[in-house]
């Protein structure tokens, strides 16, 4: 069992099982250069290829992996055509429930390497970036120890780490901190696409979505659509936790029922209530339809969720989903990056409402009244969406627990005393 | 051509020069952060706008031409 | 004759009216109104009352240099500290209007020059109004007059007391939204 995760307390496991390609098929291989080229094959000559690796992430059909979902050749594309470009490697992953960027990094960090270099070469840039959370420093060192490994253009990459703030990672944020500033969202256009590191065209990408543009850049679009989904091709890594058996870090095709994916973590621990599907910026679903959902973005749309973050938590029948998500309202006002009025104003505004609803004592009904008008001021008026995230976690949790938002309007909570379940960080850094 | 009005949140500071001189478009919030109606500035009111964006401390509105 | 009164009293004129634009422009920060009246008075006062500080300015500097006795040429007038006679007081008067044009053009050109630049050259602009009063007290033309004395006066005292102001109350000048993170201690704006 790995325990290289920093991201959470109950070190999540690597699953072996059905598609591992992301994924060392035993969580105990060695990582060395050696036995990644046995495994994967060398990368194919780069230099000069570029337009036919872009060809190639084009017929993959490969989306970002990040949260936003984003076809990657089209990224690719936009940046490419503006010259003098740089690549960000983001595996910030400021979610606190996510494991699978930290997991994959450690576990993996030739083929996020071998991504950079093949998405470099794809948009002519000289200068690449691996970004990560200060606090992760497993997937540091071992990136910094792969690195050292290889020759060549891989000695140009540098590694940065970012002050650990749920919105640091976002894309403006992250080159904002990288161009000497706050890791705070700045307004745009620009995009970084347009103007980002050193005013250059910038290339922001999730890890694991770097990692299989290594993985099409030897193997092509064909094998990599080989499995999971027609509109959501290859592999996806997904983190789940809460009420299961072994919380852990999966690889899966996209397009199974979610219950699979919580078979393969050893089943649940205990009656499910709900499942919240996609981190703090996703939306809760009943236990019943959450678990036959097909976990993919089609699937999920038809019940008003996505994949977001890509993580999964089971919540119990002996916890209050209105009080874990109060907690989580609370913990997404303070990471509020402070620029915008109605995010530093309105989101503990809300997280006050939702407080007074959670605590089951005076004023529920005046609190749940106030919470319609809070969002409508709310809802995207901020540089970035933290906000709308945050209030797309409230409107879910007040519409899936609308049973036990009755019980608290009547003075009860069916589970008063619960232990808190989902994660926050434990200290803050600053934002420098 | 038409216009368009957007915020900036960020530089925005909640002075409300806008909300006054383009009260049909413009409103503020409980915090007195201002709230578009409308993003597209209907042609008699072009003038109105650029008072407002001329007005704003912070250069926190802005007014972009859409072909 | 006339040219040499008409100099002195443009002068004096423009010490008046920087002395309002300074007050308002510190105003237009501090959020402060008239009451009864729309908050955007007071920044479209201190633009205008500005502008007109600009023609009295245009009036001041084109007599002085068209006045024979006052000795100052075009190039002393807008270069600071070239003049041949009392250089230095000249040279304030110079830099001051200096300093008043970068802030007409970068104000006009607002859009296009960028935020920052604007910024910084406002930041410049506290500089504008001690620089023209310097400038006037020394250059001498009446300055034993008791009435000249009694305008200068009020004005320092004035701008004193508008400084006092803009330094005071917590971090006078910084958003709202830092100062609520600074511990909810926080004027709130007043909704519509």
């Amino acid at each position: 069992m790995s325990a290289l995760a920093e991201r959470a307390r109950d070190a999540p496991l690597v699953a072996t099982g059905t598609a591992s390609r992301l994924l060392p098929r035993d969580s105990r291989e060695d990582i060395s250069w050696s036995t990644h080229l046995e495994r994967y094959g060398p990368l194919p000559p780069l230099a000069g290829h570029g337009e036919s690796l872009l060809s190639e992430v084009e017929r993959s059909g490969l989306t970002g992996r990040g949260g936003a979902g984003f076809p990657t050749s089209v990224k690719l594309r936009a940046v490419a055509s503006r010259g003098s470009a740089v690549v960000v490697a983001n595996g910030t992953e400021g979610e606190p429930a996510s494991a699978k960027d930290a997991v994959l990094m450690a576990h993996n960090p030739h083929l996020v390497i071998d991504g950079v270099l093949a998405a470099a070469a794809a948009v002519g840039a000289r200068k690449a970036i691996i970004a990560l959370s200060r606090r992760a420093s497993t997937s540091a060192a071992q990136l910094t120890r792969a690195l050292a490994e290889r020759p060549g253009p891989a000695q140009a990459i540098r590694i940065a780490g970012v002050p650990d703030r749920f919105v640091a990672g976002e894309e403006s944020a992250l080159v904002h901190w990288l161009n000497g500033g706050p890791a705070k969202p700045t307004f745009t256009p620009p995009r970084p696409f347009e103007r980002g590191v050193d005013g250059r065209p910038t290339l922001v990408q999730n890890v694991e979505t770097l990692a299989n543009i290594g993985l099409i850049a030897r193997f092509g679009a064909d094998w990599f659509r080989s499995t999971g989904t027609r509109s959501e091709p290859g592999t996806a890594l997904v983190t789940v936790r809460g009420a299961v058996a072994r919380a852990g870090v999966l690889e899966t095709g996209l397009g199974a029922p979610v219950r699979d994916l919580i078979d393969r973590c050893g089943g649940l621990a205990a009656p499910p209530q709900a499942l919240l599907m996609g981190g703090y910026f996703g939306s809760w679903l009943p236990a019943p339809v959450a678990l036959d959902v097909p976990l993919s973005t089609e699937g999920l749309r038809q019940h008003g969720a996505s994949l977001g973050a890509r993580t999964i938590v089971v919540l119990g029948r002996d916890a209050c989903g209105i009080a874990e998500s109060a907690r989580i309202t609370r913990y997404l006002a303070g990471e509020s990056a402070g620029q915008c009025g109605p995010c530093v104003f309105g989101l503990p505004a809300v997280a006050d409402a939702l407080e007074i609803v959670a605590s089951a004592g005076d004023g529920v009904s005046a609190a749940l009244d106030r919470l319609p008008r809070l969002g409508a001021q709310i809802a995207g008026r901020g540089a970035c969406h933290h906000p709308d995230g945050a209030l797309e976690l409230v409107s879910s949790a007040l519409r899936v627990f609308a049973a036990e938002v009755e019980l608290h309007r009547r003075g009860a909570c069916s589970a008063p005393a619960a232990a808190p379940l989902l994660p926050t960080h434990r200290e803050r850094s600053d934002w420098r | 051509m038409t216009h368009e009005l957007r915020v900036d949140p960020i530089l925005c500071d909640a002075h409300g020069h806008c909300a006054e001189l383009l009260p049909e478009l413009i409103r503020r919030d409980e915090w007195g952060y201002p709230i578009l109606s409308a993003s597209a500035v209907p042609v008699e009111l072009t003038e109105d706008a650029r008072r407002a964006v001329s007005s704003c401390p912070r250069m926190a509105l802005l007014l972009e031409r859409r072909d | 004759m006339a040219v040499w009164y008409l100099m002195r009293a443009s002068g004096v004129t423009t010490t008046l009216l920087l002395t309002a634009v300074f007050a308002l422009g510190v105003a237009t920060t501090k959020r402060w109104h008239p009451s009864r009246l729309p908050r955007f008075v007071t920044v479209a006062l201190h633009r205008n009352v500005s502008l007109l500080a600009v023609v009295f300015l245009a009036l001041h500097i084109g007599t002085a240099v068209a006045d024979p006795y006052a000795h100052v040429g075009l190039l002393a007038a807008v270069v600071p500290f070239t003049a041949g006679r009392r250089a230095l007081w000249v040279g304030l008067g110079a830099a001051s209007l200096d300093l008043v044009a970068a802030l007409v053009v970068t104000s006009l050109l607002r859009r296009h020059v960028g935020l920052r630049t604007w910024r910084i050259v406002h930041w410049a602009a506290y500089l504008v109004w001690p620089l023209a009063l310097t400038h006037g007290l020394g250059i001498g033309s009446d300055a034993g007059a008791l009435w000249l004395q009694t305008v200068n006066a009020v004005c320092i005292a004035f701008v004193a007391f508008v400084v006092l102001w803009r330094l005071r109350g917590a971090g006078a000048g910084t958003k709202h939204v830092e100062r609520t993170r600074a511990g909810r201690a926080v004027t709130e704006p007043e909704a519509a």
